[in-house]
């Protein structure tokens, strides 16, 4: 069993770590970093609400190793939001559309959005629904994120086609 | 929910890494996008003692054109693959094939290699591989070899390589531009693993096919390469196809199973159909253009 000194950047803030080789990202940042923003739900890559961005990129914390994140930059859900409180448009579109109820998916779902949206990208509203496949929501019917979705596309959010 | 406790080394260079597997006599398990092999640690059906990161070694990344075909580096990432210029043009039917693989997000991390190296049935890349004619190219301390794609798969998730062998990269040869490419694939949901999957391309030369691979997924132990269809295929005309009767000589080939998503009868209905309608839509869609 290895032991491994990682520095990663989360949310802009370094932080310095001694993490096991076999402790998951998911793990590393809800409990040594204490980012809970982080939900783990299925562990196993299925549900999606684990979401982070890693240099860029929506990807899984619970399919990649906390030492797999060394040199890397991680945005979490708590990076998102402006320090006055200002939602990310995800955030905010999420919001406006009513695109959660419990809310154990919807970190996942905004850093999904977020990470595509980002940088002054302009996905289509196909794009947008089509990454959110990768997330299980058991409350909304998903209605109200697939809206959020298309007003973050620009698109008009009302009623989809049939 | 949590992996056995293992060693974990990301070496620098292939050649470590090959000294490292063959060190290891079979304990050691090669980490690349870890999109299948993550959750197989969490559920603990994986135990390595020693687990080889792969992705720090740049010369497994990336693609670039080689001698007649295209050099794919294994750990290119699926949504690398899709956004690839080069790829784009040389082999339009992997991208296709790419975009159904899991989710946006696993495709950030999944790599081409590491697909084609599980041999997951039911995934879309293993078979492209057997449709398009790739090779894999292994490298071990022994030496290095290149197995032809459809010599890889012997059954679920087993394959000719050796534990000690690293995948270093996947040989795709061109094909012509005059090329039909089918692509087919029913699942419950997208991202989803194939009920029933069909990739093929038909290399048209003078109103007649000239060049053929098929393959299925999701349809028995292993991606399985049509032979009955590609052997009555080569040489017919074009026109007045009779895709049916071809569909038919492809799912002979087939060796579906019963499973709680379909039964083997399902698959082998829907496989018929799907393959038809593919193959006389690409036929239609030609003689209209």
């Amino acid at each position: 069993m290895s032991e491994h000194r990682i520095e990663v950047t989360i949310n802009g803030q370094a932080h310095r770590a001694t993490v096991e080789g076999r402790l998951v990202l998911g793990d590393f940042l809800r409990i040594d970093a204490g980012y809970t923003g982080v939900h783990l739900g299925c562990e196993h890559g299925v549900c999606g609400a684990c979401t982070v961005i890693v240099d860029g990129c929506a990807v899984r914390a619970c399919l990649m190793l906390a030492v797999q994140a060394d040199g890397c930059e991680i945005t979490t859900v708590e990076g998102l939001a402006a320090p006055d409180g200002t939602l990310h448009p995800a955030q905010q579109a999420l919001r406006d559309e009513h695109g959660l109820q419990c809310g154990f998916c919807t970190p996942g779902v905004v850093m999904t959005l977020a990470a595509l949206t980002g940088d002054d990208k302009r996905p289509s509203a196909d794009t947008l629904l089509a990454a959110l496949s990768g997330h299980i929501c058991r409350c909304t019917g998903y209605q109200g994120i697939r809206r959020a979705a298309r007003r973050l596309a620009g698109a008009p959010a009302g009623e989809e086609p049939a | 929910m949590k992996p056995a406790p293992f060693d974990y080394i990301a070496p620098e260079t292939i050649d470590e890494v090959c000294e490292r597997l063959a060190e290891a006599g079979g304990g050691a398990t090669v980490l690349a996008g870890g999109q299948t092999l993550m959750p197989l640690l969490a559920l603990r059906m994986s135990q390595p003692f020693i687990l080889v990161d792969i992705n720090r070694i740049a010369a497994l990344k990336g693609a670039a054109r080689a001698d007649g075909g295209t050099r794919i580096g294994p750990v290119m990432r699926q949504n690398e693959v899709i956004a690839d210029p080069t790829l784009a043009n040389a082999l339009p039917l992997l991208l296709t094939a790419t975009r159904h693989v899991g989710h946006h997000q696993t495709r950030n991390r999944g790599t081409i290699g590491g697909s084609i190296a599980l041999g997951e049935p039911a995934a879309e890349l293993p078979a492209a591989a057997v449709a398009l004619g790739a090779s894999v190219e292994a490298r071990s301390t022994r030496g290095v070899r290149r197995i032809a794609a459809e010599a890889l798969y012997f059954g679920p998730y087993a394959t000719a390589l050796e534990p000690d062998e690293l995948v270093t990269a996947i040989h795709f040869p061109d094909w012509p531009p005059d090329t039909i490419n089918l692509f087919r694939e029913v699942a419950r949901r997208p991202g989803d693993f194939a009920l029933v999957g069909l990739i093929g391309a038909l290399t048209v030369e003078q109103g007649r096919i000239a060049r053929a691979g098929l393959a299925w997924f999701g349809m028995g132990p292993t991606p399985i390469k049509a032979r009955q269809a590609e052997a009555a295929l080569l040489g017919q005309s074009i026109a007045g196809l009779d895709a049916r009767g071809i569909a038919e000589l492809a799912i002979a080939d087939t060796a579906p199973f019963d499973d709680h998503h379909a039964t083997a009868d399902y698959r082998r209905t829907v496989g018929r159909r799907i393959f038809a309608r593919a193959l006389q839509e690409a036929l239609d869609a030609r003689q209209a253009a």
